[in-house]
């Protein structure tokens, strides 16, 4: 039910990484690997009932046969940590030591809360954790208890991420959500008495949700006085079972328009409440100091989304889930500006122990998506992985800047190729990029332009 | 014993010396999927000049695209031998068997080659008048059967597909009977397929169709009704001697435009080339003279020869006129070189191709291309798009106006873009006569449809019981717009039209012009008749609305005659154009639809600031706009 994979390459029974991921031009094995974070991604791909708009890699009891139970997947998860540590190693990256963790799902909160701690302490093990480091849960908040929440941080999670979605009894039934909405402010009351920072996910263009329904539902977000806001529009994927409704007709689509409005008005509820937007679907409460100038608190971000959107290093555990691990020279603030073609993926030598072909910027592969499948492979001592993909220059300038856009801190203007600058100034006379960024060198979107994000992207990329 | 004359026999009809009355030259009239080059293929082997191992189907038709569509384009001609008894009767074998050379000259089947249909005829003295026993006649049959009578040829009326379920050949006897002027006895009956009846037309042919007439001591006349560019052997044209004779090495003069050239080879087809003596009275054949464009060998022509001069050229020439013009622009700009290449090759072999280099401001560089209709149209770009890899717009078809200016000049408008603004005293627009055929039952939906494309009732006649003629003058830019798929849909499919150039008429016409934000859109201008411009403007915005993507501000689309704006749409500014979510397991997915918008984007025309996609210009361009032309070619589902 979850998108399909990307198309790739294979990847070695045994998981080995490129060598030239590991071969800097420091030399192998270099502390940091070329200076950036790593962090973990940890799957839970299970739930009690699948929501109609959802299409994550998620199951339901019934879904699943042997091997993949509920019960046992915490251990076939510390199989892959244990395999990941091993194929670092092996590929010349030194151990760091983990910056951030998120747990996702599916509904992570389904295992029970010695489970999510056991493989915690399964990252701690393999690669350590750094001081300081974040370490996230997604919940949903009919599936946690104070106790539970204690626990959580009892086995070193900092922070707790809950599903709200809508305050709007209407709008979750159309979602298929089954919590109920006047449980919100006590699960964050809880998750903040128990020591963890709190953030609430909203979605806004429901079927049938009114302007004033959106209202509502931010506003009681905000209610709670978190320091923590995400906020999507909702995006009908093929293949759920909200597609089939559309296509049936049963529900109708929100107009782009009414997403934008709502994009809007949140943005203005939510900076009036003291929350400060640092990507385009993220805001945390702002710095004292300066007002709005100063931004939001980097203590109230997600420091692992942000690691996603800087190009930091990652590794995704559970099935379906995607890793990243950067080449040895290359990093997202880097000028890099080539977008010449060496060679196609597929053409491309896949031997791991060939030196780097030409200006390969890292690597991407995803897991097999079935839980069981998944179990067997580790089973079987094998890397879970499915497919990856070496990116060439030009593939990783365009994440490069299709990620880096969209952060508050903005794109450093000096990675774009020549026709991408000069279309910088197009973007500011059309509002879509702020004006003193630019000159600063920096590409920051405008309210506008973060609705019109991906215009820019193309403009900044193009030629 | 068998119809093909012995090698004795034989020696009595080889070419060059073959008597006038041994020859018997005939062509075949039928509608597109009638069956005509089945039957032309039993002919050839029944007549043993192609073996059945060397038979393919539809030997004649040699270009792919005729053969995939059903339908001929250029004709051929094929001399095959007979034998027949003297006295005619197939059984008294104490007659002795007398050797005839037929020439079977196979026309072109579709209304834009009228003028070839007619060479084609001019060098027959018969023609067989085939028609599939299951459908009746159709208007373009009925049209070039009447272009027949008019040259006195004998008409042999012939019912094919007899083998099949479907065929009503009493019905349809008595259709053709009543047209032809015969007993419905008399009709021949068919199958191409089987070849059922095929040697009794061979037979009929002999004994029907007049022998030739010449003067074989006269200077040389030939006339040309066809001309075929070939790869390695430059122009092949195909003649019908009528007097005196050409001979291989001498020199010979084009009575049209006075060239002279030397006959590299001369011979007839059997359907190979095969090089002869010469040619004389009565005789088809072909010649080569080295030349390279059919231009210089031209249909309709007279060929005479250089050292003995006819003083007069037979009649009935005229040069090809292009009667619709379409602007041809390649969608990939660069490959503007390829387009100019691709269509001075084709050139080589369509004396009716004429092309202009022109400047578009939406679609950039490209040509504007006259053709003698929309099947012609559709064939040449079919051409180009297949056998030149190119990717093509093509504007929407318009016919040439002349508009006269109030200081009393003339204007000839090809392209709508070059419609002149100022006082305008007077404009013409070329008519059309047309035939329909259709069930009487459909009559009222014919005669409304033409009503409201400005037809004009000339006269109508009922075929049989359930079957009519109708005759109207109509203007011909009603007819390029979109007449034939409104015929069809109003009669289900069973309505038929031909049409003739027939002159001109003042009318009272505007042009409308798209505008874009303001930005005038030369491809989307059309001129109209006035009280449809409204309806145009509509439509257009409409379309124009749903095709271009919202942009990063409000677009208004409007629709102007002159200075007056008649319609407007607004596409409203984007919005939102993001992905909310981008996490780990969405980048790659959110990398490559980023790839493939960037990809798209390349496939974008920019007018002013709007981008508009290639696609949208086709789209608009197309359906409603045009390309009606090739909708009767055979339909290939039904094979």
């Amino acid at each position: 039910m979850s998108p399909a994979l990307p198309d790739g390459i294979p990847v070695p029974d045994d998981g080995a990484l490129p060598a030239w991921v590991g071969a800097g031009p420091e030399g192998a094995g270099s502390d940091d690997h070329a200076g950036r974070d790593f962090g973990v991604y940890l799957h839970v791909p299970f739930c009690t009932v699948r929501c109609g708009y959802c299409d994550f890699n998620t199951y339901t009891a019934s879904e699943l046969g042997g091997g993949a139970s509920q019960a046992s997947y915490a251990d076939t998860a510390l199989r892959e940590i244990e395999l990941a540590a091993g194929v670092m190693e092996r590929a010349g990256l030194a151990s760091r030591p983990v910056s951030t963790v998120f747990v996702g799902g599916g509904t992570p909160t389904l295992l029970p809360a010695g489970d999510l701690g056991r493989m915690l302490a399964g990252v701690r093990a393999a690669w350590g954790l750094a001081p300081g480091a974040e370490v996230t849960t997604e919940a949903n908040p009919d599936s946690v208890t104070p106790e539970s929440l204690a626990q959580l941080a009892e086995a070193g999670f900092t922070r707790v991420s809950f599903g709200m979605q809508s305050a709007v009894p209407r709008v979750l039934a159309t979602l298929e959500r089954t919590h109920d909405p006047r449980r919100i402010p006590d699960v964050v009351r809880w998750a903040r008495e128990a020591g963890l920072a709190v953030s609430l996910d909203l979605i806004y263009g429901t079927p049938g949700e009114s302007l004033d329904d959106w209202r509502t539902s931010v506003e009681a977000a905000l209610a709670t006085g978190v320091d923590h806001v995400s906020a999507y529009a909702l995006v009908v994927e093929q293949g759920t079972k909200m597609a089939a409704q559309v296509r049936r007709g049963d529900l109708s689509l929100p107009s782009e328009d009414d997403q934008a409005e709502k994009y809007e008005l949140a943005d203005e509820l939510l900076t009036a409440a003291g929350l400060e937007w640092y990507e385009v679907s993220n805001w945390a409460r702002r710095a004292t100091g300066d007002g709005a100038a100063a931004g939001p608190d980097p203590a109230f971000t997600c420091r692992h989304n942000l690691a996603y959107w800087r190009g930091e290093d990652w590794w995704g555990i559970g099935p379906g889930a995607h890793s990243y691990i950067g080449g040895a020279a290359s990093r997202t603030d880097q000028a890099h500006v080539s977008s010449d073609r060496p060679d196609g993926p597929q053409g491309a030598s896949d031997d791991p122990a060939a030196p780097a072909p030409g200006g390969r910027e890292g690597v991407r592969w995803w897991n097999v998506k079935h839980p069981r499948r998944y179990a067997a492979l580790l089973e079987a001592g094998k890397s879970p992985a499915a497919g990856r993909e070496l990116l060439t220059p030009a593939e990783a300038h365009l994440e490069r800047v299709m990620l880096g856009v969209r952060l508050r801190e903005g794109l450093d203007l000096s990675v774009l190729s020549e026709v991408g600058r000069r279309n910088v100034a197009g973007m500011v006379a059309a509002g879509l990029l702020d004006g003193r960024a630019a000159i600063r060198g920096r590409g920051v979107l405008t309210l506008r332009g973060r609705l019109l994000a991906d215009t820019v992207v193309r403009e900044l990329t193009d030629g | 014993m068998s119809p093909i004359p012995s090698a004795q026999l034989s020696t009595r009809i080889q070419p060059a010396a073959t008597p006038p009355e041994l020859l018997r030259n005939f062509c075949i009239i039928a509608h597109i999927d009638h069956g005509k080059s089945t039957l032309a293929d039993r002919m050839l082997q029944l007549t043993g000049v192609v073996d059945a191992r060397a038979m393919r189907a539809q030997y004649l038709d040699r270009m792919d695209i005729e053969r995939e569509r059903g339908i001929t384009i250029k004709s051929q001609a094929v001399r095959m031998p007979w034998a027949v008894r003297e006295g005619g009767d197939p059984d008294d074998t104490s007659a002795p068997l007398v050797p005839y050379a037929l020439n079977m000259i196979d026309t072109p089947g579709h209304v834009d080659f009228t003028y070839e249909v007619s060479r084609s005829l001019a060098a027959c003295e018969g023609a067989v008048l085939l028609v599939d026993a299951a459908q009746g006649i159709e208007a373009q049959t009925l049209a070039n059967l009447y272009l027949a009578m008019e040259n006195d040829l004998a008409i042999i009326p012939v019912l094919n597909k007899i083998d099949l379920p479907a065929a009503q050949p009493e019905k349809y006897a008595e259709e053709i009977a009543g047209l032809v002027g015969v007993d419905p006895s008399t009709v021949l009956k068919v199958s191409g397929k089987t070849g059922m009846g095929v040697t009794e037309l061979l037979d009929r042919i002999v004994e029907e169709v007049p022998a030739p007439q010449g003067d074989a001591d006269a200077p040389a006349r030939a006339m040309i009704f066809d001309s075929v560019y070939d790869t390695y052997r430059g122009v092949v044209t195909y003649v019908r001697v009528v007097d005196g004779n050409l001979n291989p090495r001498e020199k010979i003069v084009m009575m049209s435009t006075k060239a002279t050239h030397e006959l590299l080879e001369i011979g007839v087809s059997a359907p190979e080339p095969h090089p002869t003596k010469g040619l004389g009275v009565g005789e088809v054949g072909y010649l080569i003279t080295g030349v390279k464009d059919v231009r210089q060998s031209k249909v309709g022509d007279t060929v005479t020869n250089a050292a003995k001069p006819a003083t007069e050229a037979l009649g009935g020439y005229s040069d090809p006129k292009p009667m619709v013009f379409s602007g041809l622009y390649p969608v990939d700009g660069s490959d503007y070189p390829v387009l100019r290449d691709a269509l001075d090759k084709l050139k080589l072999n369509d004396a009716a191709l004429n092309y202009e280099p022109e400047t578009s401001v939406a679609l950039g560089f490209g040509f504007r291309v006259g053709f003698l209709g929309l099947l012609h149209l559709e064939i040449v770009r079919e051409r180009l798009e297949r056998e030149f890899d190119l990717d093509l717009i093509s504007t929407a078809p318009n016919v040439v106006y002349e508009v006269t200016l109030e200081d009393r000049s003339v204007v000839t408008v090809t392209n709508p873009s070059e419609f002149p603004g100022g006082k305008i005293g007077e404009i013409r627009e070329p008519i059309v006569k047309a035939t329909i055929l259709c069930p009487t039952e459909f009559i009222g939906a014919v005669m409304e449809l033409c009503q409201g494309k400005r037809g004009v009732l000339g006269g109508m006649d009922h075929l049989s019981q359930e079957r009519v003629e109708l005759r109207y003058t109509l203007p011909l830019a009603e007819i390029v717009f979109d007449f034939f798929d409104q015929l069809k849909s109003r009669t289900r499919g069973y309505a038929s039209l031909d049409y003739e150039p027939s002159g001109e008429q003042a009318a009272d016409l505007v042009k409308v012009d798209i505008l874009l934000q303001g930005e005038h859109v030369d491809a989307f201008s059309a001129i109209v008749h006035k009280d449809k411009a409204y309806a145009y403007g509509v439509m257009m915005t409409a379309k124009l609305k749903e095709l271009i993507p919202r942009q990063q501000f409000e677009v208004p689309i409007q629709a102007a005659v002159g200075a007056r704006v008649i319609a407007r749409e607004t596409i409203r500014a984007i919005r939102k154009d993001v992905l909310a979510k981008c996490y780990g397991g969405d980048i790659s997915r959110k990398r490559k639809l980023l790839e493939k918008q960037k990809e798209g984007k390349k496939r974008m025309k920019t007018i002013g600031t709007v981008e508009v996609p290639k696609d949208a210009f086709i789209a608009a361009l197309s359906s409603d706009g045009a390309g009606s032309g090739g909708k009767d070619a055979k339909d290939k589902s039904k094979k």
